[in-house]
């Protein structure tokens, strides 16, 4: 696809990290939803709104509420596209940032009165295959991750999906895991470097 | 005491760590160019997660989003684009405060790139209600600010933790070094009305001494007035919105000094 060129001024500076190929496309998008245009966030809506809900699913697992997350999420993604700085990122990562974090407050909120309950058993079978899984997209870009993924440590790799997918804290996830107190964040970090760098990323 | 923050990278991109981590990592940040790099990396490695999570939402997401548009108006742009990352010093600070090379960037925009180190202005900062991935808008810069990061950036802060039935919570991070304790909340509902939340610092005497108010829920950080060192707990009580001298209710929190959560 060919990407629409943002303005020269604004072409990410080397070093930081790399962009993926088509994201000067959704940046745009982006830039000039910040503006107010409607139908280029309706476009990007189209293209993000996918993986935005299926993470909102994921991690608040009750399909009404993480709709409520990604229509909060998509609504701040409107309200301050204009903020968004492609020299610091990608537009995916921002939004999908933005999407996790509105998900991760509304279990954590929630999770006084439900989570408390929740054995690692089911926890566990949650990470090992979610029946979303079945309306995933099945994209070439899915399975590479998902190889990626397999190529950590069980550990990393548990680690990462109940943080990320779970919304635990690292704290959590140690205790879930039988991890030192204090080893679980040096797991995700592990994890995700090494999916950055299997996959090619952000360096 | 960096070097335990830096590891911190990989939990505050996944949203993993508590309130008083990301507090601390977010402070840590602006002054970190390796944090910022480490960061901007991982969550594009992050982002990638979530394309095996992708499920096609219902179209009634997409109408209500679309149709809640029409009535929000997006934030106009900073007024001054960062420093590229790349320069590490753009210019000195005019004073020598850390507190001032971080927390004016909003009221100085046009100025950034002269006074601030490119490293600050470059800062990720996620701010503690308001979700903007790189571009946190803190809150407003106060006089309370810079001292109570600095409680509860110290390397001998004390956490106490509260969680509440509603899902909110509120520590208490407390540093003898600093002489100073910090109240912060997250979601607490608001005191009902023509009332505000009065602060408290016990002493070892048990007498309750007035440490602060505040008069709305949500997501607060407050430097409570007051020695907090010999202080034996902190309460929290329901009061007058004018403020009490001593407190005319019971407590609806109360953090014991002393046995740190960690």
């Amino acid at each position: 696809m060919t990407p629409i060129s943002p303005d020269s001024a604004d072409s990410p500076p080397e070093g930081l990290y790399s962009l993926p190929p088509d994201a000067g496309g959704l940046a745009e998008l982006l830039k000039l939803s910040g503006r107010g245009d409607e139908a280029a966030f309706a476009q990007l809506y189209d293209a993000t709104s996918a993986r935005a809900y299926g993470l909102a699913v994921r991690v608040v697992r009750d399909p009404s509420q993480a709709e409520e997350v990604a229509q909060e999420a998509f609504l701040e993604v409107w309200r301050t596209a204009g903020r968004f700085d492609p020299r610091k990122g990608s537009a995916d990562s921002w939004i999908l940032t933005l999407v996790h974090r509105k998900a991760v407050d509304r279990v954590r909120s929630a999770e006084a009165s439900t989570r408390r309950d929740t054995t690692y058993h089911q926890g566990s079978q949650a990470v090992e295959h979610d029946s979303t899984a079945e309306a995933a997209h099945a994209s070439m870009e899915a399975r590479r991750v998902r190889q990626a993924l397999h190529s950590l440590t069980e550990v990393q790799r548990q680690a990462l999906e109940l943080a990320y997918f779970k919304g635990y804290t690292h704290t959590e996830v140690a205790s879930m895991l039988d991890l030192p107190v204090g080893t679980a964040k040096t797991r995700i970090r592990d994890g995700l470097i090494r999916l950055r760098d299997t996959m090619g990323v952000g360096q | 005491m960096n070097e335990s923050l830096h590891a911190l990278s990989g939990a505050y991109v996944v949203d993993a760590l508590d309130d008083i981590e990301r507090a601390m990592f977010e402070k840590h940040l602006p002054g970190c160019l390796d944090c910022q790099r480490e960061v901007a990396s991982l969550r594009e490695a992050t982002a990638l997660m979530a394309d095996d999570a992708a499920v096609t939402p219902p179209e009634s997401l997409r109408d209500s989003v679309l149709a809640g548009i029409k009535s929000i108006r997006p934030l106009a742009p900073e007024a001054a684009g960062p420093p590229s990352p790349g320069e590490e010093v753009a210019g000195k600070p005019e004073d020598g405060s850390m507190d001032h090379v971080v927390v004016p960037l909003r009221r100085r925009g046009f100025h950034l790139g002269r006074l601030v180190a490119a490293a600050a202005a470059v800062a990720a900062i996620v701010g503690g209600a308001v979700y903007q991935p790189w571009q946190g808008e803190q809150n407003p810069p106060s006089a309370t600010l810079g001292p109570a990061d600095q409680v509860i950036a110290a390397s001998d802060a004390q956490h106490y933790s509260i969680n509440f039935k509603d899902g909110s919570s509120a520590s208490v991070v407390r540093s003898p070094s600093e002489g100073k304790a910090v109240l912060l909340t997250r979601d607490m509902a608001p005191p009902p009305s023509g009332k505000a939340f009065e602060l408290w610092l016990r002493t070892k005497d048990g007498v309750m001494k007035p440490a602060g108010m505040m008069k709305s829920g949500g997501d607060h950080k407050l430097l409570l007035q007051g020695d907090a060192v010999t202080a034996t707990g902190v309460g929290i009580t329901i009061e007058p919105e004018s403020g009490s001298t001593t407190p005319s209710s019971a407590p609806i929190a109360m953090f014991e000094l002393g046995k740190a959560d960690a």
